[in-house]
């Protein structure tokens, strides 16, 4: 109860740095704007394609709006993430370390775990926010489709976008443990994402067994049967150990600073 | 209220903290004075829960540091040096929030704010982002965020640090007020702040502890007893000659002599006033008593004399006795 209590404090102090400095705002609009352009882009594409098949035969195969359309909007926004979440997690630690609020903090009844856990779950849930912003976009293809989208996929392919999105924080917020500059911190989380999601690229299936494990690491190689619809159980646990193996570390980190300090 | 014994802490090669051992009772305003470095932050941040010491253990209200860390950290209310602030909350957000993470229930969670904030005079900038506050207030705001959930001990690490004179007063009176119901540690190396704020003061210099007493008493103690300044007319010799004639007087150090007037440093013997019988002798052998009075050593003198001492007698040397006599010293 208390632990709750603690933790949520945490998350409305977070929320609060986010919206009284202009990066809640700049990622916000981004976002959108990105998602936008993503999703007139493939609708377009969607609309010239199903115009081609109609007039090769009156046969044509139907085409789906999910396939087409939901998918690789997710997809890319997927990408998208990996630019914007260093940006959500950069402050949490370091600056704290950089202003010395770190030791209000340590010096609450506070334990470190619950320190970690409430900044983690401020950003997944502004992050959270900004995937729902993406998806009210979406929403548009419900009012004018005539054979209406398939909601599975839809929701699997959001609940693919949280996981990733989530993922990353995990990794940025252990890497802001290590600095008290937000632009290094940044710029490492930024990287150790992008070398994750590199790792995916070398996957092919001609790959020997150790290329096989180096690709298991790829980020958004557990997203493709989500984004189908299918929720193998491998890939969510592949995101959902990323995240706690990112905490983890971020726990120890904050914890072992104390013992060196 | 506070056991602390035997407290080492070392990084790396370097001893911060060496071998620290006191106690403070509750109600109790102890003084932690030290010069730069000293070790008084390093302390301060063990009793804290903040670092881990090495060696060495430590009891905050019954808990120990170590072992119950959230339970100390309950009773205890810390200010750093620099205050830590977020500068883009408001005061009022700011200990709203302080106070939820200290855990004060819901229901009295504006009081608390309001009452921290009326004690420690920032009432008045509650609506002020943290951010354009003035030194003195953000000092201030450290404080009110420190007595929020009304804890038992308040451990303020230089809590005057930065403000202007007049800060530096109010606060002080503030902290002179939360003394009885808070045992309060607060660390300075301006020294009038202990004589002035401090029931007890314990001096610590290169991780050591070197002196801890009263400040009334490290003076007396240091300075054996009171010593006297004597300032007389007429000749030196007949004027020696009738300070020595008086019973009581333990050591009598001529100072340097004007035309036709001198002056004397007249020890007495411990626990004995002599200034009536000094007075007397010499109005009687028809000089003149231009002035007399007690020289006791003011904190500085203490706390230079201790800490270059010790620095001066290497890392292993004691503390030196208290009641060592003092060196024939010219203080006019």
């Amino acid at each position: 109860m208390t632990a709750l209590r603690n933790v949520w404090a945490l998350v409305r102090k977070e929320w609060h740095h986010y919206f009284a400095s202009p990066i809640a705002y700049v990622l916000l609009v981004a976002w959108s704007v990105l998602g936008g352009i993503f999703f007139s882009a493939y609708f377009w594409a969607y609309l010239e394609r199903s115009r081609a098949t109609a007039a090769q035969s009156e046969f044509g195969m139907k085409m789906s709006l999910n396939e087409m359309l939901f998918a690789p909007v997710f997809n890319n926004m997927a990408v998208v993430a990996l630019f914007m979440t260093p940006m959500l997690t950069m402050r949490l630690f370091a600056e704290e370390k950089r202003q010395g609020t770190i030791e209000l903090l340590a010096t609450a009844p506070l334990t470190d775990l619950q320190i970690v856990l409430g900044k983690f779950l401020a950003a997944v849930g502004f992050y959270a926010g900004m995937v729902v912003i993406c998806f009210a976009n979406l929403l548009v293809v419900w009012a004018y489709a005539d054979t209406p989208p398939e909601w599975r996929p839809v929701l699997t392919g959001l609940l693919a976008v949280l996981l990733l999105g989530s993922a990353l924080i995990a990794l940025g917020l252990f890497v802001s443990t290590l600095t008290r500059n937000q632009i290094i911190a940044a710029v490492m989380a930024f990287s150790l994402s992008l070398v994750m999601l590199v790792l995916g690229w070398f996957d092919n299936p001609m790959a020997g067994p150790f290329m096989k494990f180096v690709t298991y690491f790829g980020l958004t190689n557990h997203l493709e049967d989500l984004l189908k619809g299918v929720i193998d159980l491998k890939d969510v646990v592949f995101y959902l150990s990323v995240i706690t193996f990112g905490l983890v570390l971020a726990h120890q980190s904050v914890e072992s600073q104390r013992w060196r300090a | 209220m506070i056991d602390v014994q035997n407290l080492t802490k070392r990084y790396g090669r370097t001893t911060a903290v060496n071998g620290v051992s006191f106690r403070v009772e509750k109600g109790e305003i102890l003084g932690f004075l030290g010069p730069n470095g000293a070790g008084k932050t390093t302390t301060m941040r063990i009793l804290t829960g903040y670092l881990p010491a090495t060696e060495g253990t430590a009891t905050v209200a019954g808990f120990d540091v170590f072992k119950q860390p959230i339970e100390v950290k309950k009773r205890v209310g810390y200010t750093p040096e620099t205050p830590p602030l977020y500068p883009d909350m408001q005061v009022g957000e700011f200990l709203e929030f302080c106070a939820r993470i200290k855990g004060v229930p819901k229901d009295r969670r504006a009081a608390r704010v309001e009452e921290a904030a009326e004690k420690c005079r920032v009432a008045d900038v509650r609506k002020k982002m943290i951010g354009r506050l003035s030194k003195g207030y953000r000092q201030r705001v450290g404080l009110a965020q420190a007595i929020l959930n009304n804890p038992e001990v308040l451990i303020l690490d230089e809590p005057t640090a930065g403000l202007d004179p007049k800060q530096i007063i109010e606060t002080r009176e503030l902290i002179k007020g939360l003394g009885g119901d808070h045992t309060v540690v607060l660390s300075t190396h301006i020294l009038p702040e202990v004589a002035v704020t401090c029931g007890r003061v314990v001096i610590i210099n290169q991780g050591r502890v070197v002196a801890e007493d009263t400040p009334d008493n490290l003076t007396r103690r240091l300075r054996g007893s009171a010593a006297l300044q004597v300032d007389v007319r007429g000749d030196a010799r007949m004027a020696e000659e009738a300070l020595r004639a008086v019973t009581g007087v333990a050591q009598i150090a001529p100072h340097a002599a004007e035309a036709d007037a001198c002056a004397f440093e007249v020890t007495p013997e411990p626990g004995r006033d002599v200034r009536a019988e000094i007075a007397r002798a010499l109005v009687e052998r028809g000089l003149g008593l231009l002035g007399l009075r007690q020289v006791g050593m003011s904190l500085e003198e203490i706390f230079l004399r201790l800490t270059t001492a010790d620095a001066a007698a290497g890392e292993s040397a004691p503390p030196p006795p208290p009641d060592a006599p003092p060196e024939a010293e010219v203080t006019a």
